[in-house]
């Protein structure tokens, strides 16, 4: 719709439009995305988050015991049967850890698109409509933005615990918690990115096509913001997965419900650390870590690959850039000269 | 905009900001279904106490916290109170003013964080710097031990130190502030004490902040190494020495703000770290205080957590009204 109008007008303007894309590629051209230079940190990244994702989802298919089945005592050593021995209420601890990754990725999920999604809505009206709703709404983040989110986190779940509405007690709730505290970052960071865009000039050619606000901000503003709303959502991610185990070792994590801050909270809270059950806290320390430095590092790769400016070229890749355009400076004085005898 | 409107509008907004903080700060505990005093006196019950004693306490705490008044004259008592410097009473260690509470808690946040935010400031940076400029294997490792420390959850570094280097070790004492039989005073063998106790929570913190710092001034100093002004002198033949010391002059501003806002972030940023070494500091305060439903105590804790944050954020706006000539330039201020 949109874009059909829009890229119409463009035609008239600008000339014909550019032939479709050739139905038959050349033989060694590479599909678009190998153009993008992910460099090998983005790999090692995203098969850490992959390995972590099998743990989580497809790991309890296999195991043979339930994170709620009780199959020892309090802090039984790691034996053949139980890899990493029980905890303190007796469960097996690859169980629920198991589990627990998988719910505290949920958690991440669930409250890091609560978040962008928020954040990018506040973001791209305020930065694309501006005047008094820009106002209004950046006023909105900025107080937001300056109170520390863990506070009113640790606030909003102390009334949570005491509600009746069992939804709320559990993953959900507190997903919803972070996400609808943690968008003010991403919203900032989008309006000054849309209010950039609303002043380029395909924004003014889909307006005098007659596109719609709503149409123009999906189809003509969202595009150009995609690498910072794909950013700013592995970001959320990892910090909600962070802010959910900082809540739950306060002490105001889901009740009745496996995740990684609970499982350490419960570790703290019966000892294990003290009295040396290496096997009842570090799994959970050395996921929640790894989960931390895979989506920040993931998040650091994303950024040098949309952002080239951060990207330090190989020398040997300058180089062949160099060499290429000397080549084309030369061609291009050679034809220069051509047409200069020509004349 | 002028210096003065700039200076204004800042004031304005954190003042906003502020009044926004407080009012939920005292709103958001008390939309809980049944006020806090319900659920006191219903745990009170469940020890077992006769009715009549439930019905005196309270009486007696309705009246201490002003719950049977209408809701704006609670938070007006409230504002006016904690203006004095009155935080109103603990509920668990009643009647003890939470304000001693604070008072025995928060030396303990500040002695921990302070130096190991600062130190880990001025380290982080050098590392940060030297990695973007040297570049090559050495940047390398830097730039990825540094975001994995910074990346990692501060208590995960606290739960791993505190397991190998104590309980394994056995090189620091597992967690406490002091020896047990020591109490807390002005003398040189409490704090020789209290010292053991304080590096490894120290450490811990220490090692987190030097990676986060790091971090960010490596991609500053790259930032800075790429632009056009650095290509601009280099081609005018000035020597690495001079170059470096205007790159780090450019890459600091930002480094300072994060030095500041840290400060800001001081009181609330270890909570876990304390809990895990059991450090009588605000973080420990907070847990017990939600553990036994002490809603005062939890309430003064993010009040001070919020107080600091704005006083930090505030601070650094006035100081760039000062410091920045474009603000004072531009015609409208960050949004």
């Amino acid at each position: 719709m949109t874009n059909i109008q829009s890229s119409a007008v463009a035609a008239e303007t600008e000339g014909p439009l550019l032939p479709p894309e050739p139905s038959t590629p050349k033989a060694k051209a590479k599909p678009a995305w190998r153009s993008l230079n992910f460099g090998p940190r983005l790999w090692v990244s995203a098969g850490l988050i992959v390995i972590i994702a099998l743990l989580a989802f497809v790991g309890p298919l296999f195991y043979p015991f339930a994170p709620d089945e009780k199959v020892g005592s309090l802090y039984d050593g790691p034996s053949a049967e139980h890899i990493l021995g029980t905890e303190n209420f007796g469960y097996d601890v690859l169980a629920v850890l198991m589990a627990s990754t998988r719910n505290s990725l949920i958690n991440g999920l669930l409250a890091g698109t609560l978040a962008v999604v928020i954040g990018v809505f506040i973001g791209i009206l305020a930065g694309y409509i501006g005047g008094w709703l820009e106002e209004l709404l950046m006023g909105m983040t900025n107080i937001v933005l300056a109170i520390p989110s863990i506070v009113i986190l640790i606030l909003i779940s102390i009334s949570l615990q005491s509600t009746d509405i069992p939804f709320l007690k559990g993953i959900v709730g507190l997903a919803l918690v972070i996400g609808i505290t943690s968008w003010p970052w991403t919203a900032r960071a989008v309006r000054a990115q849309a209010s950039s865009v609303a002043t380029r000039e395909h924004i003014d050619v889909a307006k005098l096509s007659g596109a719609r606000t709503g149409g123009i901000l999906i189809f003509d503003v969202l595009p150009y913001l995609a690498s910072y709303v794909v950013m700013a959502w592995v970001l959320q991610l990892a910090s909600a997965i962070l802010a959910e185990s900082t809540l739950s070792m306060l002490g105001l994590g889901p009740s009745g419900t496996n995740s990684l801050g609970m499982q350490l909270h419960w570790a703290l809270a019966f000892q294990a650390v003290a009295t040396g059950a290496w096997w009842a806290f570090l799994p959970p320390t050395i996921v929640l870590t790894l989960i931390s430095f895979a989506l920040l590092y993931l998040q650091s790769s994303l950024d040098e690959v949309f952002n080239p400016r951060l990207r330090r070229g190989k020398k040997k890749h300058l180089a062949q850039a160099a060499a290429r355009r000397a080549e084309a400076a030369k061609q291009l004085a050679e034809q220069n000269q051509r047409a200069e005898v020509t004349a | 905009m002028g210096l003065r409107r700039y200076l204004a509008n800042k004031t304005v907004w954190y003042l906003g900001a502020l009044l926004v903080a407080v009012v939920l700060n005292f709103l958001l505990p008390r939309v809980i279904p049944g006020n806090p005093v319900d659920v006191i006196v219903s745990r009170m019950g469940q020890g077992g106490q006769s009715s009549e004693a439930q019905a005196r306490v309270y009486e007696q705490f309705m009246r201490e916290f002003g719950l049977d008044q209408p809701l704006w004259s609670q938070f007006v008592t409230y504002v006016t109170s904690a203006f004095q410097g009155n935080l109103g009473a603990s509920f668990s260690f009643y009647p003890t003013p939470v304000a001693e509470l604070i008072a025995q808690s928060l030396p303990y946040t500040l002695v921990l964080q302070l130096p190991a935010i600062i130190l880990g400031w001025i380290i982080g940076n050098v590392l940060g710097a030297v990695a973007a400029y040297k570049g090559g294997s050495w940047d390398k490792s830097v730039f990825t031990t540094s975001l994995l420390f910074s990346s990692m959850p501060y208590y995960c570094l606290s739960i791993i130190l505190l397991y190998t280097l104590a309980v394994v070790l056995g090189w620091f004492p597992p967690g406490g502030a002091y020896s047990l039989g020591m109490s807390p005073e002005w003398s040189w063998e409490f704090f020789s004490d209290a010292l053991q106790f304080w590096w490894l929570p120290f450490i811990s913190l220490l090692v987190i902040n030097i990676g986060g710092q790091a971090v960010g001034m490596r991609s500053m100093a790259i930032y800075e190494l790429g632009s056009d002004y650095v290509n601009y002198s280099r081609s005018l033949g000035i020597g690495d020495r001079k170059m470096t010391t205007y790159i780090f002059n450019n890459a600091m501003l930002p480094q300072i703000t994060g030095l500041a806002l840290s400060i800001g972030t001081m009181v609330g940023g270890a909570l876990i770290t304390e809990l895990v070494f059991s450090y009588p500091g605000m973080g420990s305060l907070l847990f017990n205080a939600i553990a036994s439903n002490d809603y005062p105590v939890v309430q003064a804790v993010t009040l001070i957590i919020t107080v600091a944050v704005l006083v930090a954020n505030y601070a650094v706006e006035i100081l760039y009204g000062f410091i920045d000539p474009r603000i004072r330039a531009s015609k409208s201020g960050e949004k």
